[in-house]
């Protein structure tokens, strides 16, 4: 499959120089994070399944901005960039990676189960489809509690075969639920490309038979993202239900560490970086006179301190003790 | 409804009434509780548990639900995880096996792998067991199944009491509780205090003392394991009969206090035999109570068949009274 290019027409207008260079930062940071425990990986300070998103940044840099704090978020496995861009510490994810007890879920969960209570962050779920019904119910509790937030909920393309989806779908819809369903579209689930899973390879016209406003999205440009999902939550929002973006984007790294990449070829996924999220941002920054070398050296010394940093606490982190093995399987009631 | 009071302060009702009661006060009790399902409302609920309830709560609080064991169930989930306490009902445990992701995958695992940060008050009931000529589809008795599961609970009302106390303080709890409804005894009468409200959920229970064998049974086994009590005290035999009420956690010290006594036990499960909850209690006995038997620990369960239509047949296939005596008698006889 090659990208297909959005004419420059199409694009979003660049917001103020500020935001811009938010958004850059923090795609960045996204990357420069995900660089580094692909490092910690091979130096066996991370184990485990380590699927990482780079190529896919402009999809949780898009989408975070439109969400309020109050909101409740739902991802899979491959959700360190939506953690990070929800403003989960780097330091408590890093740790988490490591298996630390400072880590975000105690070392309990990994890079596959990052979870937030702070952040309303409900986990990292690595059961493909898997997500897709808590994030119905999160929706429900919100609507039964009179409260206007959304349930966010990230998934890939691959969970669009499962039944668990289509339950999702209709029971979202017929019940006018406020969930932004958020499918990371990058053609690939492992090694089986769309066309080979899907009968149908129109991702959002399947959401949109369940009668949902249902988008397709360029999103490799975080301005095109970020207009989709505002134009998604303010429905949500308004009451007029759950909201549907299929958002086109693509892996540039190997489904996870042990991924000898057979079922696609070099020269299609040289095309897509080209078309990178980050490269093509700051070329149009660059364009518009927002960005310089100077300004770029700027954010890149900041995120690099944050991933030194990170990278310190995780290891300065503690090691759950083995006592604690069996803590949280029930909740402890202390005395509260 | 037609629970009616009685002198002395008791009433008089069935096993259905007795969770309908339960259903209404928990909904009365708390705004946050609300009862979803297949046909709950309208249609009044498979087995008429919730029959009137839509009238009295409405239907956002007598939620009927698409044919969707897996998203349904998940949303409960992530309801319980937005601050609803979701009583899910599920029409028989075989349909559950179509949630069985979301219950294994994460009702019982988002407590641990969060590092502790979200507990999932749910609560999923649903109706269990065979005798009713429903032929190998809707007559199982997965509970055991369940009870492997560390991060849920599992409860087995038999009496009209449990029935009746049983909702309030699963709902009471901070974690998953599966209550498990066995079919045959929703038409079962009794009488039980005016007042008969929350009981624990901790502790299996004697429900007739005995001095010569421990019969250990739960759920739909245990009338006729009572009348087998009965029978062989015509023979001379005083068997104690455990209720054991719950099957995860196992009230050990109920279980081996009673062993310990009587140096004898039967259990009686309506699970099949192989690598069933009657197998787990037998090794915990071994384990804790070896030198206090008189007798190898026998077992009554369902014969390793799908459970067939024939009436005959059928009864061929579940633990029935006259098997257990028979088992009884083995053990006095060869050991007594
Ligand atoms: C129910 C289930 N089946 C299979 C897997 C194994 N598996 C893990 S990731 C994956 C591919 C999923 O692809 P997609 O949903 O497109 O997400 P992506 O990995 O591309 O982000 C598979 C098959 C799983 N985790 N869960």
């Amino acid at each position: 499959m090659t990208p297909t290019e959005a004419t420059n027409d199409d694009r979003p207008a660049l917001p103020e120089r500020a935001q811009a260079l938010d958004l850059l930062r923090g795609m960045i940071r996204i990357r420069r994070f995900e660089e580094k425990c692909a490092e910690l990986y091979s130096a066996m300070k991370i184990r485990g399944f380590l699927h990482l998103c780079i190529g896919e940044e402009a999809i949780p840099v898009g989408v975070m901005p439109t969400l309020v704090p109050e909101d409740a978020i739902v991802a899979t496995y491959r959700e360190h960039g939506h953690a990070l861009a929800r403003g989960m510490p780097m330091g408590a994810v890093m740790a988490e990676m490591y298996g630390k007890a400072g880590g975000c879920s105690r070392g309990r969960g990994g890079s596959m189960h990052l979870f937030d209570a702070a952040t309303r962050f409900y986990g990292g779920n690595a059961i493909v489809g898997g997500g897709l019904p808590l994030a119905v119910g999160l929706a429900l509790a919100e609507r039964m509690q009179g409260r206007p937030n959304v349930a966010a909920c990230f998934f890939g393309e691959g969970a669009v075969a499962e039944g668990e989806f289509h339950e999702s779908m209709n029971l979202a819809a017929l019940w006018n639920l406020p969930v932004l369903f958020l499918c990371e579209n990058n053609l690939y689930a492992m090694g089986t490309a769309l066309q080979l899973s899907e009968s149908n390879t129109d991702i959002h016209a399947k959401a949109a038979s369940y009668g949902m406003t249902s988008e397709a999205v360029d999103a490799m440009d975080v301005l095109a993202v970020g207009a989709a999902a505002r134009r998604a939550t303010e429905a949500i929002r308004a009451g007029e239900g759950p909201y549907f973006l299929e958002l086109r984007t693509y892996r540039f790294r190997p489904h996870s560490m042990f991924d000898p990449e057979l079922y696609r070829n070099k020269e299609e996924v040289e095309a897509w970086k080209q078309r990178g999220p980050i490269v093509t941002f700051s070329q149009r920054l660059r364009e518009a006179g927002l960005l310089d070398d100077a300004a770029l050296a700027g954010i890149e010394a900041e995120v690099a301190r944050e991933v030194d940093a990170a990278v310190a606490f995780a290891e300065a982190s503690e090691w759950e003790p083995v006592g604690d093995l069996a803590r949280d399987v029930y909740t402890e009631e202390d005395a509260a | 409804m037609t629970a009616q009071t009685a002198n002395g302060g008791t009433i008089a009702l069935t096993y259905r009434e007795a969770v309908r009661a339960a259903l209404r006060e928990a909904l009365e009790a708390d705004p946050r509780v609300f009862l979803m399902g297949e046909d709950v409302g309208r249609y009044g609920g498979c087995y008429a548990v919730s029959t009137g309830l839509l009238a009295e709560f409405g239907p956002e609080r007598i939620r009927d639900t698409p044919l969707s064991e897996s998203s349904f169930v998940g949303a409960g989930i992530g309801a319980a995880l937005g601050g609803m306490r979701p009583i899910v009902e599920i029409m028989t445990v075989n349909f559950s096996l179509l949630a069985i992701d979301q219950i294994v995958n994460n009702a019982a695992t988002i407590r641990h792998m969060s590092g502790g940060q979200f507990s999932i008050p749910l609560v999923i009931r649903m109706a269990t067991g065979g005798g009713r000529q429903l032929a190998a589809q809707h007559s199982h008795s997965l509970e055991g199944w369940y009870a492997h599961i560390p991060g849920i609970r599992v409860v087995t009302p038999a009496t009209l009491e449990d029935a009746r106390g049983m909702l309030a303080s699963a709902l009471a709890c901070p974690d998953p509780v599966l209550i498990f409804e066995n079919a045959l005894l929703y038409n079962d009468k009794g009488e039980i205090p005016a007042d008969a409200g929350a009981v624990d959920i901790d502790r299996a229970a004697i429900r007739r003392p005995g001095r010569d064998v421990s019969l250990i049974t739960y759920g739909g086994s245990l009338g006729k394991t009572l009348a087998a009590a009965e029978s062989l005290a015509g023979q001379g035999v005083d068997a104690e009969v455990v209720d054991l009420r719950t099957l995860r956690p196992l009230d050990d010290a109920t279980i081996l206090g009673s062993v310990r006594r009587t140096r004898r036990a039967v259990i009686v499960d309506e699970g099949w035999r192989s690598v069933g909850i009657a197998a787990e209690i037998m090794a915990r006995i071994m384990e804790q109570a070896f030198y206090d038997l008189d007798a190898p620990v026998a077992r009554v369960c369902s014969e390793e068949v799908p459970i067939p239509y024939a009436k005959h047949l059928e009864d061929a296939a579940l633990p029935q009274t006259d098997k257990i005596i028979r088992a009884v008698e083995h053990l006095m006889g060869n050991h007594g």
